[in-house]
């Protein structure tokens, strides 16, 4: 046995990670940046638990000097949210999967979750965390961090949930028949399966949730006005003082805090989580990171990972004693108790129906839930047009750039890039050319909605147009096949089912954008279109509760329907047809 | 049939009755299983895909619950906890634990401390051959390797009763040799730390080599049909007259007829008329390989079912379902271990294209009931147009949906091929039409 320098595996084994030896080179560097974060997030933390008075004696400034301060406060909000959205779906995800009764629960309500618009939520949760905490900060930052926390929770937590659905049977076998206690079983099996997905969904959540950083950061509920330190609150006082200068560096400051974390915190963690990948064979692109291929020439790196390794031991230290080895036969399912359960779930959807009904319409006609309607409706025409206009125009050109590797190999970090970046920075230029030219806002509005959305069907088609086997292609030149007939034939039936993966992101996106998008402001210059989403947004502003669940009710069955009648349809139908191998 | 075990038992199962689907009810898989197996025994279960043995071999490591029945571990003096281990036809080892780390899974489910754990681990490595590889992820190793390991990790709990789930079947051909035989060895030597072994396949001639026992499962519900001893000195020689003697004997017998207690059956696939059961990827062009194969040279329009498989490379599973076909359509008989083609089949050999497929056509409509019935419900109607779903519900009457799925698929491969109706995915909908 010889620790053979094998170049297919450059990736030492995740016990030998934890053998201490002597610091080295790269450990002091490691080491000096380290410590320099861990100032940072103490000098960041200490500022979420002030007094909530100290937020009014100093007051955010449009300062430069305080952007840097005003961005860590606001990536600290991120990373908290996401910390939470990860224990939430450990948690969550795996009593979803393990116990059928829980699973009947939180299935639907995680489905449904996912597809409710988050931004509605503030209004609730604000007024929540903030009684929660009286006349601290902590309260409010609690309540921003838990609007993140909503944007990324759900779809984490369901993607979780499908990898355990999917374990290979065999291994689950392995597991059985060695009779694994359910916390060995879960780090061995269950965690290490579903990690590059969860990976993969927590980067793609952390992107979701700038967007709503920004709007969850200054928030006005009622005639409560709260102002947090931060890049989204920063952006909001430059919007009102209509601060060019300000939003510019808002923006370049953004740019720089999503690609530093992007390349020093996701890049690492995905070049890690790539070993978890289940396949016999070894795959000959592996993810790549300068930062990962660093800290694994470190020796310090046992040092950070022994709490986690710790958290593991103990909880396997505290495993029940081994159960017998050949397990009972399953008694036979009490009926009486399944029936009692099966009564009590039906009765609770009845009850909160009822509640929620009675809540809404107590307060509301139906002339309200009528307006709403509407509203979604016209909300809905715009989702349909702009994901068809964009789709016009993303298609082809997603289509020509997958088609050239290297190009693509270049365009698709950008795209990616431009999907995590939040438009809603981008919105008061629209404003701006809106005002200036006279237009009408409910036709020139609406492309906000999808400002930011629109890269996932880019990014999508760009991977789905690299995907088309290289034989299909040359079989196609070889025939002649050109113009209409070769994207009719070989395209657009390859990039069909990542085009819808991308054109549903996108559309569930804009429907959440659209509570920002219908009614945006600049200075004094306040622009509002017909919608479901300003329909929201004013009801937010008002402290009208009732007409903020009306509103959130409405979209969420709107989206929801959407999904079921249109996109899960059109999927089905791409995995069935026209997958490729 | 009741077993004769001159050896001290090791594994008693009794009564076993199995169904898929949720209780009462559901599709019956196993019936009435009975077999004990004994000390220092290779018994082999032999059967094909759907006969149930897989099921067995998992109700008897305990990884399920047969409805009914019991399977009874028998202490000894010498191991007075008897106990199982598998080993799996997909490896399944996990891809982020090193060949050792997945040695040691089983010795870490039991507490073993890490020292001896360890040394352990590194025994089973060294015993199985794979010393040096200790380190390796699993997808750095060809299959035969991660068998390999998927062997030492077996092992390594020190178990009485070794289960193989048709170990070799995902190997190629030279690597499964290699791997039985050093299997064969370490079993001859009394180095494996196991009291019998039970291996699945369903590989006659593997059978024939490995065990000291056979058990002949029959599909549909699955139940033991033949125990056979096999008595041929090892090491055995594949060439060896008693061996093929021995192979013969058992095609003959999985491919008997039912026994005539047994309900009327059109050919050997289970249910009658249009409930019957087809076989699930059996192609027409398969059956006309194989139909050309039988009425060239060497054969003449008879061969033997074991020279078949050698020939063309079949696994019995493969093989048995296309002869049942040609059975079922009257292109072919089974005598013994023989299959012989009938006048039919020979005109077939020797037609073109067209003719050949009026051929089968005229078979397809006169021994298939279900590939009548969809004819005759698209002659009846004006638009000579079915909604497909309107058969699937009818087979689910009969049979589960799996099988009603896959016995529709394949009578719409035979329909398609004799152009007696066609059928549109997009619709799923049979029709007389042709393509515009």
């Amino acid at each position: 046995m010889s620790p053979e320098k094998n170049p297919a595996r450059a990736l030492p084994a995740f016990s030998r990670m934890l053998r201490l030896t002597r610091p080295n080179r790269e450990d002091a560097i490691a080491f000096v940046i380290l410590a320099g974060l861990a100032l940072v997030v103490f000098r960041g933390a200490q500022g979420a638990v002030e007094p909530l008075s100290r937020l009014h004696l100093e007051p955010l400034l449009l300062d430069p000097g305080q952007l840097p301060y005003y961005a860590l406060r606001t990536i600290l909000r991120m990373f908290a949210a996401l910390f939470a959205s990860t224990v939430f779906t450990l948690v969550v995800a795996t009593l979803a999967a393990r116990s059928r009764h829980l699973g009947q629960i939180i299935v639907p309500a995680l489905d449904i979750l996912q597809s409710v618009p988050i931004l509605g939520f503030l209004t609730f949760t604000v007024t929540f965390f903030m009684g929660l905490f009286p006349g601290n900060v902590l309260g409010v930052e609690l309540a921003s961090v838990f609007a993140i926390f909503t944007s990324q929770a759900w779809n984490m937590a369901f993607s979780f949930y499908q990898s355990l659905r999917s374990l290979p049977s065999d291994l689950e076998e392995v597991c059985q028949s060695f009779a694994l206690s359910p916390v060995r079983r879960f780090l061995k099996l269950d965690l290490p399966f579903a990690t590059p997905a969860l990976v993969w969904n927590a980067m793609m959540s952390m992107s979701g949730g700038w967007f709503f950083v920004v709007a969850s950061e200054a928030i006005t509920v009622g005639n409560t006005t709260v102002t947090l330190p931060g890049i989204g609150s920063w952006l909001a006082l430059a919007i009102e003082k209509q601060d060019f200068t300000a939003v510019a560096e808002a923006v370049g400051t953004m740019a720089v805090v999503i690609v530093a974390y992007d390349q020093l915190f996701f890049r690492p963690i995905v070049a890690w989580a790539d070993r978890f990948r289940f396949e016999q064979t070894a795959s000959t692109e592996r993810p790549e990171s300068w930062v990962y291929d660093m800290l694994r020439r470190t020796r310090l790196l046992p040092l950070l990972f022994a709490p986690v390794s710790a958290i593991g031991r103990l909880l396997l230290a505290l495993e029940p004693a081994r159960r017998a080895r050949r397990l009972q036969a399953e008694g036979p399912r009490n009926k009486l108790a399944e029936r009692g359960w099966q009564v009590a779930v039906y009765a609770g959807v009845v009850a909160a129906l009822w509640w929620s009904a009675h809540y809404v319409l107590g307060t509301l006609s139906l002339g309200d839930v009528g307006q709403a309607l509407g509203l979604a409706v016209l909300t809905l025409i715009r989702v349909v047009v702009l994901i068809v206009l964009a789709s016009f125009i993303w298609v082809p050109l997603g289509v020509t750039i997958g088609l050239r590797p290297k190009l693509a190999e270049s365009v698709q970090p950008v795209a990616q890039f431009l999907a995590a970046f939040p438009a809603n920075v981008l919105f008061p230029f629209a404003v701006i050319v809106i005002v200036r030219f006279h237009l009408m806002p409910d036709i020139w509005l609406s492309p906000l909605m999808i400002l930011g959305t629109q890269w996932y069907i880019l990014f999508n088609v760009i991977a789905g147009a690299s995907a088309i086997p290289s034989d299909l292609r040359e079989a196609a030149s070889m025939f002649g096949v050109k113009g209409w007939q070769w994207w009719r034939q070989v395209a657009l039936p390859a990039i069909f089912p990542y085009y819808i993966t991308g054109a549903l992101t996108a559309s569930g996106g804009s429907w959440n954008a659209s509570i920002v998008a219908e009614a945006v402001s600049w200075g004094q210059s306040h622009l509002e279109a017909h919608g479901l989403g300003a329909y929201i947004a004013d009801a937010t502003t008002a402290g009208n509760y009732p007409q903020v669940a009306l509103g959130i009710g409405m979209m969420s069955l709107f989206v929801l329907g959407f999904n079921r009648l249109v996109w899960r349809p059109l999927y089905a139908y791409g995995e069935r047809r026209l997958r490729i191998g | 049939m009741a077993t004769i075990a001159p050896l001290a038992p090791l594994v008693e199962v009794e009564g076993l009755n199995h169904y898929y689907g949720p209780p009462p009810g559901g599709h019956l898989v196993l019936e009435g299983v009975n077999l004990t197996i004994g000390q220092n025994e290779v018994v082999g279960l032999l059967g094909r895909s759907g006969s149930g043995k897989s099921t067995l071999l998992r109700s008897i490591a305990g990884l399920i619950h047969p409805r009914e029945g019991e399977v009874r571990f028998v202490p000894t003096e010498d191991c007075p906890d008897p106990s199982v281990s598998m080993v799996f036809q997909t490896f399944a080892l996990f891809p982020w634990l090193t060949v050792q780390e997945n040695v040691e899974l089983g010795l870490e489910a039991q507490k073993v401390p890490a020292e001896e754990r360890r040394a352990r681990a590194l025994a089973a490595i060294d015993l199985i051959g794979l010393d040096g590889f200790e380190n390796a992820y699993p997808k750095e190793l060809s299959g035969g390797m991660r068998q390999r390991v998927g062997l030492a990790r077996a092992l390594v709990v020190n178990p009485s009763l070794l289960l193989m789930d048709e170990p070799f079947s995902a190997l190629d051909v030279l690597t499964a040799e290699t791997l039985r035989t050093d299997l064969l060895d370490l079993w001859s030597e009394g180095r494996m730390p196991i009291k019998s072994i039970l291996i699945v396949t369903h590989n006659i001639e593997e059978a024939v080599q490995m065990c000291d026992r056979i058990l002949v499962f029959s599909s549909n519900p699955g139940r033991v049909v033949a125990d056979i001893k096999v008595d041929i000195p090892r090491p055995r020689d594949r060439l060896d007259p008693p061996f093929r003697a021995l192979v013969d004997d058992i095609y003959a017998r999985m491919t008997a007829r039912a026994a005539p207690e047994s309900p009327l059956r059109d050919g050997l696939f289970p249910g009658t008329g249009i409930a019957m059961v087809l076989p699930p990827k059996v192609s027409t062009n398969a059956l006309a390989g194989l139909i050309e194969e039988v009425d060239g040279t060497p054969f003449n329009g008879k061969a033997s079912l074991a020279e078949l498989a050698d020939s063309l490379q079949l696994e019995v599973d493969e093989l048995f379902p296309m002869a049942e076909t040609l059975q079922l359509l009257r292109f072919a008989e089974l005598r013994g271990a023989d299959l012989v083609l009938t006048v039919a089949a020979r005109r077939y050999a020797q037609s073109d294209v067209d003719q050949r497929k009026a051929i089968f056509a005229q078979a397809l409509l006169a021994y298939v009931p279900l590939a009548q019935h969809i004819r005759r419900v698209l002659d009846e109607r004006a638009s000579h147009r079915a909604p497909a779903r309107r058969f699937r519900d009818e087979l689910e009457d009969y049979m589960s949906e799996d099988y009603a799925d896959e016995t529709l698929r394949t009578v719409t491969h035979w329909g398609r091929y004799a152009e007696i109706f066609t059928y549109e995915e997009d619709d799923d909908e049979f029709s007389l039409e042709n393509p515009q």
